[in-house]
């Protein structure tokens, strides 16, 4: 008998198919980041609530953002670029300057007796303030707080903060959290600028 | 003149193409894995602004999406929108939005919820100040401004 061979299947077409399933993985895929800042809101205080005890104002670090988006940090005008400086000054009071935070002695874990300031810094922006310079603002003052914490994890731990929450070596998050909280107060905003 | 004579008869010898389907394929399988069906349609223009302390979602499931931007439809303006699920929507709108988010959601999961902000970096503060009052008395207290990882302002 005859063998005969199998006729050979063109996959000539193969591309075109692969080509349209190619099409259409493009045309529907987002490269969505889900990336963001995390943030907590305050709770609403219930109306018969006692007023909390005023903070001094040496405490407080005062960052207003105008409806031209132009920052006002303490009483003077400020380029963004210079705000983490200025914050990290604050919030840590290297010096002990009479004008920055009091620093109050606290019973830090892993560290012992540890001077901790009693920083707060404050943000008010303008109703007509941009979402970019408000997101700027808050980076600026994150970035502050995390140099701050990084360098005290490389002075205590000889590792970078990043590697301890990439370890989450809770305990000593925490410790480096007590003495560098993060404590950034949104205040109502105005509608100085119109619109 | 034998030197440059050409080959007669026979042309180019034609390249394979049977490669090509599984280059393809290859390409094809990348945006396969790497694919996210998109959610929602946009209806507002949303570029995030740039940031570099940012944080990535441990579990996606668990984010609600409001979007501020300017309506994608000319017709509708330039000033700001809130876009909430398909459709636009009011500030007022927001924390029944949220309500109905939680009710898909286990009761245990409810603390967990994060309300992502997605706003265009043009858009005013008001806007958003609004949202974020709303947010506020539905005791939706966890959000995320969501940003592109970016350089820095110096």
């Amino acid at each position: 008998m005859a063998k005969r061979d199998a006729p050979e299947i063109n996959a000539g077409s193969m591309a075109d198919i692969a080509f349209l399933l190619l099409v259409f993985f493009l045309v529907t895929t987002t490269m969505d980041s889900d990336l963001g800042m995390m943030r907590k809101l305050p709770p609403t205080l219930p109306p018969d609530m006692p007023k909390p005890p005023p903070i001094k104002d040496r405490n407080v670090f005062v960052v207003l953002a105008n409806s031209n988006d132009q920052l006002l940090v303490e009483g003077e005008l400020m380029d963004i670029t210079e705000l983490k400086e200025a914050a990290k000054e604050f919030i840590e009071n290297p010096m002990n300057k009479e004008t920055l935070p009091e620093k109050k002695q606290v019973d830090v874990p892993l560290f012992g007796p540890t001077m901790v300031s009693k920083q707060v810094i404050s943000l008010q922006n303008d109703n007509g303030t941009s979402y970019k310079l408000y997101i700027q603002v808050q980076n600026e003052l994150a970035r502050a707080y995390n140099e701050l914490r990084e360098d005290l994890a490389m002075e205590e731990f000889g590792v970078s903060y990043e590697t301890l929450l990439e370890n989450k070596e809770k305990k000593k998050i925490k410790a480096i959290r007590k003495v560098y909280p993060q404590r950034i107060s949104e205040a109502e905003p105005k509608n100085v600028g119109g619109n | 003149m034998s030197k440059f004579k050409k080959d007669d008869g026979k042309g180019d010898p034609a390249i394979s193409t049977a490669s090509l389907p599984d280059i393809v394929f290859m390409l094809l399988f990348f945006f396969m894995v790497t694919t996210v069906m998109r959610e929602v349609d946009l209806k507002v223009k949303v570029n995030t602004p740039e940031a570099s302390e940012i944080k990535k979602f441990k579990n996606k499931s668990l984010v609600t999406y409001i979007y501020i931007g300017e309506p994608t439809d000319k017709k509708l303006g330039t000033s700001s929108r809130i876009q909430l699920g398909d459709a636009y929507a009011d500030v007022a709108e927001v924390g029944a939005y949220i309500e109905t988010k939680r009710g898909e959601h286990d009761e245990a999961e409810v603390p967990l919820l994060v309300t992502a902000l997605k706003v265009d970096l043009g858009t005013k503060m008001g806007i958003v100040t609004e949202v974020k009052q709303e947010l506020r008395k539905v005791t939706a207290l966890k959000i995320s401004y969501s940003t592109r990882e970016g350089g820095v302002v110096n």
